[in-house]
């Protein structure tokens, strides 16, 4: 059960043909995936289109009954080899991953898929993780659409557009037999907008008319000499369809006056940026109607020679917007220009920056500065010179700011792994720890600080390869994810280390979901899905690949025990791969799946506990030792009211979840006895009310007899 | 309709004009706002609120969020742009440009920081809206000492960057309607007035929402209707040592007999100076309640050392640092402090109302201890203690019966018992091993300070505060100590040193931070040779 719920949502889906949609970009997407009529989706979650995976997920039904497959792929190499479902047959197919370390991933597949070419339309949408808000490396996804001859979208950032997009990209796909990728921005994907609704198209050919009828043509297989055929093919048939279905359909548009001396060339994706900037400068207006002309290329891969050409050959110069390093279109671009002699002149990285995002000020700055070399007098005053004063950072605001990196949400249960693991190092001394992808990289902030790479999914023991020296009297650490761990670790990471007799540690931080992602499941989650097998343990897995030392921790919180464990396998005379298992739930998806069921035995009057902790602030003597192991946002730090006091107290608020981390972390760790956990139970049944009445009459009691003979002073009742 | 609802905002409008637009910029006829959040306080929901608002108020709208690992306790960012509907569509942007933003929504006070400092906050035109409550960045909680961001800078230099503010504390008001910080943040939207929309239609998109509305409604409310002249924006600020009125406030409550020899302590803090008595009287409070009346006489014969001294200028600071450090080194944390703090009935109150937990509701309460051999040997009579400490054997010995997690359940009759025997021990404390080893540190505590401010009084004044790294339990006791250790036992060299009130100050702030000692002694090194 994923994180984010979109099952009001997806009712959208089945809205009648000219009504408006409101909605997310990912929906909007899904709706024109069935306006297609695809005939079967596929994917793998991760930022920007997690959501999308969700909403597919959750429209199940309405998938089905469109005769729709839908599958949760494995990877992102599983999702781009689905899509030979469409190799043989005139079924429209589309898979979803983020880029571009899926397409990293995908990438294996894509070449073959590219090569053998596609029957029916094969669409690749990419979420493309660049910019603010981005988790990964910043690279483009272009380079794989160039060198596998995929074709790449890239529309203008607006529902309409988006969704036109989709079947652009279909019939495009058919029209060239070649496989299209569609790429959706960060901010894209979660655009909430609107666009007038089609029609919901049953696929014309499903997967099932396909396994009923198979077909098999040699000429599409990838193996030479077919191979060499595909090469020579791709250039001398598919491309050149491509080019003009591209041109015939108009999937490239003009915007503004067909006479200016200037033009922008862009990304279709960089559309709104360029407008935004151009209405500052007063040069377009509040719709968008422009004083430059503008190309849009929707299409950014293959470029259409006599488009640009035209364009750009009845101006004196024009100005390529393109976000990312390397900058391929305007490379493309240039090698046109020089192959026609054009004397045209082409601006683009150097007026923007080589690298990095394009954002609004960058835009601003870029465009402006492009306009003052070329065309100064098309800008009204104000613009060419705004005689504002430039805007300047407050130093001492700056400085005053903390940073606020992501962390480990409340009560997370990788917290306690991490503390652990700080307190068999402060025993043991430091190690060379690997970190994988997922929740559990946060490790790499404070207040852990631990972890030295991260070489991607499932690649963490993988990583720790190298380290593996039976004359080193220390082993190497190794993260891994539940998520990582099934979609690549398994082989790449546990098949490896087992296979080269690694002698380090493995901890595979299991936390029931894909959690990262959305809390998607995956193969060991433990609740029970409809329409997927779960409940397959990680331990099993792991023993089946040949790991003799295996250790299932199952429940992280035990810190004392997660320690014991690791500094065992750190010391233990045992060769091969030593692999930890620790399990608990992620508390998000926990706290999530609990909520209403706490609720409705609350309203039915059934007993109910809630855990939760605190800090006897008198106790407490602002150290925050229990905070460098924790960083929990539920605790937290707080002045008290006392002039006898230097340091502010820990203190816990009440989103705490009870997880246990720091009265475990203050116990294993020896720090102090100022944690305290509160069970507080409602609807007590009258055995226990009784007997608390008895105990508490016990306590007072004794408590009545001391407060007679000191002096109390009491501040609680100050504060009542 | 871009009117305050109100005109006792306590907006920062004087002398700048509203010259926001250039003449040339088309996009002024876009309303644009951005929503800054931590990760988790549902700043997504205020942005499909002021969505929804737009929509319903015949507006054109645009949000975009960022998904992805910021959602998870990191700074977040939404954007909004709207425009009157038309029969066109506007080009909405997708992201906020710097001084391009119309109304910038804070739900942190840091927050609100950053977006200035991101240039998304301009005096020309932007209102900001910004809770003045802080969610601590870890960086700021894991510091040893004190190492929260400097609030009311951070809050005076948004007031100043900005074209108009509401900023208070909107958790609060939401946390006491039951609800989120989204419905108090929408509620000063409304207030700012600076929406074209009027608060019913605000309070009808609330309802639309479905869950929760009745609490969304009543921190709506409450963030609009706020009064900012009765409550003043506060900071969890230090009390300081004239502070924490409260604590001087407290009347103790018991027999006649102690009430009287109370009486009779209290009046020789009359006695001594005027400005000290307020924290005098704390201090005496906090040691008769760590102990008892004898303990309190001992407390003030002890500080009278201090009023005695002749230092030919007034000594009201070093007094006064002098009453908070002599009280805090006697009251030392030990396993009897634990066990009576533990077992009092104003802790099991304090609890209780810190749990929201109900009359009709059972609180289990368990502690959670890790006592060491140290410890116990602390506890026990001098002479037996001491023995054991000796003789590595019985120490070892008893670390292996004693030193492992203990859980009790302090409302239950055995484990509340426990901890009462413990506690128990208080009236023969005096004579327990860990009392002696803390009475000469008293000692020596008043002895090396008194000596020095024979010589300086701002010196003495530094040693004295050197007592604060001296606090905790087991292992933070004994480095914290080593640490105050390794100071006073270079005070010679420190007094060599020009500025040696100022270098004594440093090292001690430099003790505070530095977890380990290991900089600690770096620093008195490089002080010796140099």
């Amino acid at each position: 059960m994923a994180e984010r719920s979109f099952h009001k949502e997806v009712q959208q889906l089945t809205i009648e043909q000219g009504e408006t949609f409101r909605g997310e970009g990912i929906l909007a997407i899904t709706k024109a995936l069935l306006e297609n009529g695809v005939g079967y989706v596929a994917g793998y979650q991760g930022s920007p289109i997690s959501h999308l995976m969700d909403v597919l997920a959750d429209a199940q039904e309405i998938l089905a009954e469109l005769g729709v497959h839908f599958e949760a792929s494995a990877s992102e190499a599983t999702a781009a080899a689905t899509l030979a479902a469409s190799v043989h047959y005139p079924i429209r197919g589309a898979v979803t991953f983020k880029s571009t370390v899926g397409t990293n991933v995908a990438s294996d597949a894509l070449a073959n898929l590219a090569s053998g070419g596609v029957t029916g339309g094969a669409l690749i949408i990419v979420g493309e993780d660049y910019g603010e808000g981005s988790s990964i490396m910043q690279e483009r996804s272009h380079a794989f659409a160039m060198k596998s001859s995929i074709w790449l979208l890239d529309p203008r950032p607006d529902l309409p557009s988006i969704v036109k997009a989709v079947g652009d990209g279909f019939k495009l796909s058919e029209a060239s037999n070649s496989p299209v990728m569609l790429q959706v921005r960060i901010r894209s994907c979660h655009l909430l907008g609107e666009f007038t609704a089609g029609q919901n198209k049953r696929p014309e050919t499903t997967v099932k008319d396909a396994l009923e009828n198979p077909q098999r043509d040699y000429n599409r297989i990838v193996l030479p000499p077919s191979s060499f055929l595909h090469e020579q093919e791709k250039v001398s048939k598919r491309l050149p369809a491509a080019v003009d279905y591209i041109r015939e359909n108009k999937l490239n548009e003009f915007f503004g006056p067909a006479e200016s001396r200037v033009g922008i060339v862009c990304q279709g994706g960089m559309y709104n940026a360029v407008i935004r900037a151009l209405q500052r400068l007063g040069l377009a207006n509040v719709c968008g109607d422009s004083d430059i002309a503008l190309y849009v290329l929707n299409v950014t891969y293959p470029l259409v020679d006599d488009e640009f050409l035209e364009f750009a050959n009845s101006r004196a110069s024009v100005l390529v917007v393109e976000e990312g390093h390397p900058e391929y279109i305007e490379q493309a671009l240039r090698a046109m220009l020089h192959k026609n002699g054009s004397a045209t002149r082409l601006s683009g990285k150097g007026t923007f920056p080589v690298a990095g995002e394009l954002t609004g000020q960058v835009m601003l700055d870029s465009l402006r500065q492009y306009l003052l070399e070329n065309a100064p007098d098309l800008m009204p005053p104000q613009a060419r010179s705004p005689n504002a004063p430039q805007p300047e950072v407050d130093a001492a605001l700056a400085q005053a700011l903390p940073a606020r990196p992501p962390g480990f949400c409340i009560g997370c249960p990788e917290r306690p792994i991490f503390a652990a693991t700080k307190m068999v190092e402060s025993e043991l001394g430091p190690h060379h720890i690997a970190s994988d992808i997922g929740c559990h990289l946060f490790s790499i902030n404070a207040p852990f600080d631990i972890g030295a790479t991260t070489m991607g999914y499932g690649l963490g023991p993988a990583s720790a390869s190298a380290f593996n020296d039976n004359a080193a009297n220390r082993r190497s650490i190794s993260f891994l994810g539940d998520g990582g761990f099934w979609h690549n670790g398994l082989t790449s990471s546990i098949g490896n280390a087992v296979f080269n007799n690694n002698d380090g540690v493995i901890i595979i931080v299991d936390n029931y979901y894909s959690a990262a992602t959305g809390g998607q499941d995956i193969l060991s989650s433990r609740a029970s899905n409809q329409s997927k097998s779960t409940n397959h343990t990680i331990k099993e897995a792991v023993q089946g690949m040949g790991v003799q030392w295996v250790r299932q921790i199952d429940r992280t919180y035990d810190v004392g025990k997660v320690q014991a464990t690791l500094r065992e396998a750190l010391t233990t005379e045992q060769t091969g791969p030593k692999v930890i298992i620790a399990s608990s739930e992620c508390m998000l998806n926990r706290q999530r799946r609990l909520k209403p069921l706490v609720a409705e035995s609350l309203s039915e009057g059934k007993r109910v506990a809630r855990t939760r902790f605190g800090v006897d602030e008198d106790i407490c003597t602002g150290d925050h030792a229990c905070i460098r192991l924790s960083g929990c946002p539920s605790l937290s730090v707080k002045t008290l009211d006392d002039p006898l006091r230097d340091d502010p107290v820990a203190s816990i608020d009440n989103n705490c979840v009870g997880c246990g981390n720091c009265g475990e972390v203050a116990d294993a760790a020896v720090l102090c006895p100022s944690f305290y956990q509160a069970d507080v139970i409602s609807n007590p049944g009258w055995l226990e009310r009784t007997a608390s009445q008895l105990r508490a009459r016990l306590i007072t009691a004794l408590q009545n007899r001391r407060d007679k003979r000191r002096l109390v002073f009491d501040e609680t009742a100050l504060d009542l | 309709m871009r009117q305050p609802l109100t005109s006792d905002l306590n907006l920062n409008t004087a002398a700048i004009p509203n010259a926001s637009h250039t003449s040339t910029d088309t996009s002024a006829a876009i309303l644009k706002i951005a929503i800054h959040a931590v990760g988790g306080q549902g700043g997504g929901v205020l942005a499909n609120w002021i969505s929804d608002l737009a929509t319903s108020g015949g507006y054109a709208v645009q949000m975009t969020s960022v998904a992805g690992v910021a959602q998870r306790t990191g700074a977040t960012i939404y954007y909004i742009e709207m425009a009157q509907q038309t029969d066109r569509a506007p080009v909405f942007a997708l992201t906020p440009s710097p001084g391009d933003v119309d109304i910038l929504i804070a739900a942190e006070l840091m927050e609100a920081g950053r977006a200035v400092v991101r240039g998304f906050v301009t005096p020309d035109r932007t209102t900001l809206i910004a809770s003045s409550h802080r969610i601590l960045a870890v960086d700021e909680k894991t510091q040893p000492g004190d190492g929260r961001a400097d609030s009311p800078l951070v809050y005076k230099k948004v007031k100043q960057a900005s074209h108009k503010v509401v900023c208070f504390d909107m958790e609060a008001i939401a946390s006491r309607a039951g609800s989120m910080i989204s419905a108090s943040l929408f509620g000063a939207l409304a207030r700012s007035g600076d929406l074209p929309f009027a608060t019913e239609l605000f309070e009808q998109v609330i309802r639309n929402s479905g869950r929760g509305v009745d609490a969304s409604i009543d921190a709506f409310r409450g963030a609009l209707n706020y009064d900012e002249g009765v409550t003043l924006v506060r900071f969890d600020n230090p009390p300081g040592l004239d502070g924490g009125s409260a604590k001087s406030l407290v009347q103790p409550v018991g027999p006649a007999r102690l009430l009287d020899q109370w009486q009779r302590l209290t009046a020789q803090i009359k006695t001594m100076p005027e400005p000290v008595h307020h924290v005098v009287t704390v201090a005496l409070q906090k040691v008769v309640d760590y102990q008892d009346i004898a303990y309190g006489q001992q407390y003030l014969e002890n500080l009278q050392q201090f009023v005695d001294l002749e230092t030919g200028e007034d000594n009201y600071e070093l007094l006064k640092t002098a009453a908070k450090y002599l009280a805090n080194a006697m009251c030392y944390d030990d396993i009897v402090r634990v066990a009576d703090l533990k077992t009092r009935a104003s802790r099991n109150r304090r609890l209780r109302r810190e749990q929201e937990a109900g009359a009709d509701q059972i609180v289990h309460v368990t502690e959670y201890f890790h006592p060491g051999a140290q410890e116990v040997c602390g506890t026990l009579p001098a002479g037996i203690g001491r023995r054991i400490e000796g003789s590595p054997r019985m120490y070892k010995l008893l670390d292996k019966l004693v030193n492992k997690g203990r859980r009790l359940r302090t409302d239950s009759a055995s484990g509340f018992l426990a901890l009462w025997i413990a506690s128990s021990l208080k009236p023969i404390r005096r004579k327990l091993l860990r009392h002696q080893v803390e009475e000469k540190h008293v000692q020596k505590l008043i002895h090396v300070s008194l000596a020095a401010a024979e010589r300086s009084v701002p010196l003495a004044i530094e040693i004295l505060k050197c007592q604060r790294l001296v606090k905790g339990y087991s292992d933070t006791h004994a480095r914290g100590h080593s640490k105050y250790q390794m100071i006073i036992d270079s005070l010679d060299t420190i007094e060599q040193q020009a500025n040696a009130v100022a270098c004594l100050s440093h090292l001690r702030e430099t003790a505070v931070k530095d977890e380990s000692g290991e900089l600690l002694e770096v620093e008195i090194k490089a002080l010796a040779e140099r």
